[in-house]
Order: structure tokens, then sequence, then C-alpha cells
């Protein structure tokens, strides 16, 4: 067993990208569903519509890359506002239901055959964050970090990028919920008609909300695409969602940094489980007729499905989070 | 030495691997081929046809192309997993041998990582020369209606389940996987955890598999969701429990079954059977055939028998029920294994008709709940009508769009149903809130 690679791939996990990703996603779903008590079960899609705006406009059309941010974004927006027409007006389950089947949409068009030409089908789209990379002002170096802990300059640019785009969420977060306009959210979330009674307009608030929230949340698919340098549609499953949603309740719903502190701690589980699994294996502690080294991802699921329901059951609020502030119960 | 730093650049390389990729996405993988044998059945012998082309298309612009050998074997290898799309040039065939089915000249198939996908073209001579957009159409109705049944099954389930305790469970798709696998791994003689067997045929397997699935659905109540509605857990966490459960129980099923689409080994390859225009195997007919005798069955327990009337009573207005000396968690507790029969007997079909593997459930549950949400939530029969027409509807549309995106034509219909008619054909406009 090789801890200090253990805990190098540990410690490289917690500020990495997958973390910034998420962080970026639960951001977002921690205003839809921390502070507004809506259901968005749809995230990924709201990562997909960023990240393929970028990738499409440049790979595909060879525009420039701020126009793909550009277009990424208001593709984010458009996706909230479509969304919420419909069903922002009616119960939290069928907001969690359409928004599922708006994200499985998008990755069904965009993974399609007969799109291929626009967004590359299965392989997705490849070549587009030259513009991106042309900016960075970290000097070619192999390792930036202590010893073995350390990443290039490329993953320097795009970790410095994205955590600056965390702290920028949060703040705007902190800032937005400090604000009358938070309360009136947070209002929502208890009780939506004592709200309406006040004669606010729940349903443009609601509708703010979601488009406030996508947007963050297409943040992350940007730093993905970015990150990654290539997107592929099945990224962008309903599981990464649902991902998002473990890291949000894990660090506790309706606080402003725990999106952060849940995606730091949920890399760095992945982390460990999938090293300490491989290197067991590897050292012959685990029997490979039980578990191969291809299984050890398997494994991390299942842990990952398990944590959330036995963080659902016996703690809602995650670390930070405050059980009464949890919106729980189906209007 | 050596090797202890092969060791570590291995650890290393597969660590980053999945540190990089998050794992949902298409592991790099290679190996990836297309092949099949192009012969004819003459009274138990196979005749080999050499020398017929048969090509494939396929994502990046990827084209490639094979003619078959002396024992019909065709072989192309093909640069990732993806969707091709398969087609045989007909005019390289043999003269007076044809398709059997010309709808399958060119066929759309997956392909998985480091799968070698079998395609066959069932060849013979033409049973149907011309094939009209009518033949086409009703050839599609039957198929989308057998479907349809299919979902019908599984939304029952699912619409009892919140009916009576209004969760929205999304480990579902989990219970029609399960039936299927159980029936597979019963029909092969390979159970997880025990030692091996030789194995059932069909029925039996299946029949063994249903009960399994009625232990599974009353284990998931007992151990489970009946201690939380104890404790009070509201609607929206007894969803996210459910969600991660769903992905549990889907890991654990990849686990033990892997990532391979599979058939039940007394149904691999059965001949077409013509009723009119429509052709389908034997076992599709019955196989609609068992899914509405149940249906019916299920209704007519819910109209005439004393469980169903108070399953009803019970989905209507629980707390009146239980006032009238109703036993609510007893009705809830036969409405979860009656659920998690339904839906196990979904995928037992569904795996006749498309083959297992380890997510077929997850991937029709957004269909399911289209269903579901279109005959009216927490309607049982709204879910049984919402089923077929959601089913007919992915068929029949394969006609104007490309069978690949058939899904996305249902789900784009589930949110216009909500624009219009949020409470389903047969809701009742108070469940909406």
């Amino acid at each position: 067993m090789d801890w200090t690679r253990i805990i190098v791939n540990a410690l490289e996990a917690s500020v990495g990208l997958q973390a910034v990703v998420y962080a970026l996603a639960a951001i977002g779903l921690n205003v839809h569903f921390g502070y507004t008590g809506l259901l968005n079960f749809g995230q990924a899609g709201f990562l997909a519509v960023a990240a393929y705006g970028l990738a499409v406009t440049v790979a595909t059309f060879g525009l420039s890359f701020w126009l793909g941010i550009f277009l990424g974004l208001v593709g984010a927006v458009i996706l909230a506002l479509l969304l919420g027409i419909p069903t922002l007006r009616l119960r939290a389950d069928y907001l969690a239901i359409v928004t599922i089947a708006a994200a499985e949409i998008i990755r069904l068009t965009v993974r399609s055959v007969t799109f291929e030409g626009t967004f590359g089908g299965s392989d997705g789209r490849q070549a587009f964050a030259s513009g991106f990379y042309s900016l960075n002002p970290y000097p070619v170096r192999e390792n930036y970090g202590i010893g073995q802990f350390g990443f290039n300059e490329r993953q320097m640019w795009v970790l410095t990028v994205g955590w600056l785009l965390v702290a920028l969420s949060c703040t705007i977060v902190y800032l937005l919920m400090r604000s009358p306009w938070g309360r009136v959210l947070k209002a929502i979330r208890e009780d939506e008609d004592a709200v309406r009674s006040l004669g606010k307009n729940v349903y443009a608030y609601k509708m703010q909300s979601l488009v406030i929230g996508g947007v963050l949340g297409s943040l992350g698919g940007f730093i993905y695409a970015l990150g990654q340098a290539s997107i592929q549609p099945d990224i962008f499953g309903t599981d990464t969602t649902f991902f998002a949603y473990t890291v949000l309740i894990l660090g506790g719903a309706a606080r402003v940094g725990a999106p952060v502190v849940g995606a730091i701690i949920f890399w760095v589980l992945l982390s460990l489980t999938d090293n300490i699994l491989a290197e067991a294996i590897q050292a012959g502690y685990i029997s490979r007729s039980v578990l191969d080294t291809s299984q050890v991802g398997q494994v991390r699921f299942m842990l990952v499905g398990l944590l959330l329901m036995l963080l659902m059951i016996f703690r809602p609020q995650g670390i930070f989070g405050d059980r009464r502030e949890i919106a729980l119960d189906a209007r | 030495m050596r090797t202890r730093v092969a060791l570590l650049m291995a650890t290393m390389l597969s660590a980053l691997v999945v540190l990089m990729g998050i794992g949902i996405g298409p592991a790099a993988a290679s190996g990836e081929s297309i092949f099949g044998f192009l012969f004819q059945d003459k009274g138990g012998k196979r005749v080999a046809y050499a020398g017929v082309d048969v090509t494939a298309k396929g994502p990046g612009g990827f084209t490639g192309k094979a003619t078959s050998d002396k024992a019909g074997k065709w072989s192309i290898d093909v640069p990732t997993s993806g969707t091709y799309t398969v087609a045989i040039v007909e005019k390289t065939l043999p003269k007076g041998i044809n398709l059997t089915d010309a709808t399958k000249k060119s066929l759309t198939v997956p392909v998985l990582d480091g799968q070698d996908k079998p395609v066959l073209f069932p060849l013979g001579k033409s049973t149907r020369k011309i094939e009209g957009k009518w033949t086409q159409a009703a050839q599609l109705i039957a198929e989308g209606f057998r479907f349809g049944l299919i979902l019908g099954l599984a939304a029952l389930g699912l619409s009892l389940i919140y009916g009576t305790t209004g969760l929205t469970n999304f480990a579902h798709s989990e219970l029609v996987t399960f039936g299927a696998l159980s029936t597979y791994w019963l029909s092969v003689g390979v159970l997880p955890f025990l030692p091996d067997f030789g194995g059932l045929s069909f029925f039996p397997a299946a029949a063994l598999a249903l009960v399994a699935c009625a232990g599974f659905g009353w284990a998931n109540d007992a151990i489970l969701w009946r201690p939380l509605r104890q404790r009070g857990t509201g609607l929206i966490a007894a969803m996210v429990v459910s969600i991660g459960l769903s992905i549990f129980l889907r890991y654990l099923f990849l686990y033990k079954f892997g990532g391979s689409t599979r058939a039940y080994p007394a149904y691999q390859g059965q001949k077409g059977i013509n009723i009119g225009p429509i052709n389908l195997a034997a076992r599709d007919y019955w196989s609609m055939l068992v899914a509405i005798v149940v249906i019916l069955g299920a209704i007519v327990a819910l109209q005439r028998t004393r469980i169903g009337k108070a399953t009803r009573a019970v989905a209507d207005n629980p707390a009146l029920a239980a006032a009238s000396g109703i036993d609510v968690d007893r009705v809830i507790r036969v409405v979860w294994v009656a659920g998690a029969v339904l839906a196990g007997l979904a995928g037992v079909l569904l795996g006749l008709a498309q083959g297992v593997n380890f997510q077929m459930g997850f991937q029709i549950l957004l269909l399911i709940f289209a269903a579901v949400t279109l005959g009216g939530l927490g309607t049982a029969y709204g879910a049984l009508l919402g089923s077929i027409v959601v089913g007919m509807f992915i068929s029949v549309t394969t006609l104007w769009i490309p069978v690949e995106l058939k899904n996305v034509g249902a789900l784009g219909i589930l949110i216009v149903i909500l624009l219009v008619r949020p409470q389903g054909i047969l809701g009742r406009a108070q469940r909406v809130g």
C-alpha cells in the first residue's frame, strides 16, 4: 500500500477539477433547493447547455471564445425560463420530474446521430479551449506544488479561474441572501401562501431564483469543459445532478459555504475509497474474485448512493445546515 | 524494483483516469467491433452467404465496410463505443435472397466499451416485398402497444405506491431491473452469493423471479419505507432517499451482472410470425397476452376485492381510511409487494423484448414517470392509459423522427401536458396544488 500516493491523490482531489465543478453546480442548487425550496433535478442540463454552448460555438462554428461563453450563459437563462414557465405554478414534485426530463432531452439530443454535425454525437466536442489557454499567465512547468502534489500550468490556470468563480459565486449568494430579496426567497420556501398573501409575486421570485441558480450551475459546465478540453454528452446524465445534490446535502443546504465544503469532502472521500481499494487489490488484501480493479468505480457509486440515503435519513441538514431550514415537505 | 515502479505507474495512471473522468462518461477502452453471420436456416441446415457487403457508420464520421467470408462471417472494427448504423448492401446479396423484413435493411445499434457487438440480418425469401407507410404504421403500433403494456405494468405499481404513500419512488426502476436480472440468473443457474446450479427453463425461472420480487418489495417497505413513515420523513426527503437507493442498487446490479446486455438463454433470435401486416416474434404475442391478463387482474382486484377497495380508500384519504377501520400500514405493505411484482413482471417482459442489462429499468424510468403524469399522478387507471399512449407515441413517431430521438418526443409531451393539463387525463384538478 502506497500511502503517500493515496494521500497525494486525496489532496489533489480536494482542490481538483471535479471539486470545483461540483461546488459550482451545488451552489446553484443551493439557490434553488436550499433557499427557495425548488426541486431542480435537471442541474446537469444547465451544465450541459453551458458546456455545449461554448464548445459548439467555438469548435463547430469557429466563432470566438468569449462569444461561446456568452451564448452558453444565454442558453442557461433560456433553459431556466423554459423550465420555469410550465412548472413553477405547480407542486414541487412536478418541477422535479420536468427538470429531470428536460435534462435528459438535452443529453439525448446532443448525443444523437441526427445532430452529429453540430454536437458531435456520443464523441462530443474537442478543440475549443485554446482561446482560454492562450490567456494562461502561468509559464509552462510540469509541476506547481510540493513533491508529488501539484498541477501543471494548464491545470493551474483552470483551477485558479474555477476557485475564483467559486469565491465570486459564494459572495453573490451571500449578498443576495442577506438582501430583502433573499428573505422573500426563504419565506417562499417556508410558506408560499403566506408570502403571496403579503402581496409578493411568488412566481416571479421563483423564476428569478431558477435563473440565478441555473446560471451559477452553468459556470460549473464551463469549467468542466475547459478543464477537460473536451466534452461528451454522457457526462451530463442524471447521476451528475444527483451527485450535486449529495454534495449539497453533505455540506448542508441553505448555508453559503456548504456546497464548497461538501464538494471538497465528497471528492476526497471518493478519491480515498478509490485509491485505497485499488491499492488493496494490487497488494492482494482483497481477492480479485471479489473485487476487480475495474469494479472499484462501481463500489464507489454504491457508496455514493448509500451516503445520500443515510444523510437524508439521519442528518438531512448535513454538516453545517440547520434542520429547520431544509425544505423537506412537498407543498 | 522495476516491477514496483511499473506497478506504481499503473496505480497512478488508474488513479488519474478515475480522478479525471467522473466515471459516468465512456471510459477509455478499445477493441470494439461489430460482427455478424449472414446465413439462412434451411430445415436446420445453415446456408452461409459469402461476398455480401455490410457497411457501418458511426460517431465522428466513421465509416467502415466488410465483406462476408465463406462462413458468412463479417466483422468491422470500430474506433469507439457509440451508436452505429449498420446496413447490408442489398444488391450484393445472391439472387432470390432477401431480407425477410425489409425494415431491417439498416439497423441502429449501440456499441458499448470493449464490446464485440453481434448484428443479425434475417435472410431468406422476402415475405413482404412492398412495405407501405400503412404496413409500417401497423407494425409500429403493435410494437408500441407491446411497449405500452410493459410501461403500464411498471406505472401501475409506481402509481399505487404514490397514491397510497405520496412517495415519488425513483428506485422503482430498480424493481423493474431486479425482475429481469433474477429471471436471467435463475435461467442460467448462476445466482450471486449462492453456488451455481443447472439453471431453470424460462417459465419457472420467471415465476421464481416474481416471488423474489415480491420479497424485494416487502423488504423495501419493511426495512426502509415503513420506518421512515413512522419517523415522519417528509415527502421530498423520502424522494431523495429513493434516489440514493436507486443509485446504490443500480451499481450493485452492475457489480454483480456486469455492463453487457444479454438475452435469456431460451430466447435468442426467435423467428417472426405474421398476423396481417404485423410481424412479431411468438414471445412478443404471448408476453402481450400475459401483460393484458395481469393488468385486467389488477383492475378487477382493485375494483372488487376487499384489499383493492381498501387500497383505493387509502389512496383517496389515508386519515379517513384509518378512521373507518382500515389497517393503513397493511394496505401499504400489500401495495408495495404487488407493485414490486408488477414492476418485476414488466422487467421480465422488457428483458424478452430488448435483452437484459443492469440499467434497463433506469432507462425507462422517465418514460414511466411520463406515463403516470400523463394519466394523472396517483390514479391507477390513468397510469395504464398514459402508458399505452406513451408507448404508442414513442413507437409511431419513429415514422417521422430518427429512432434515437424517440424518447425525446415522449419527454417533450410530458412537459407540454404539464403546461396544458397538469392533472393529466384522468386526474382531478385539486391534486395539483
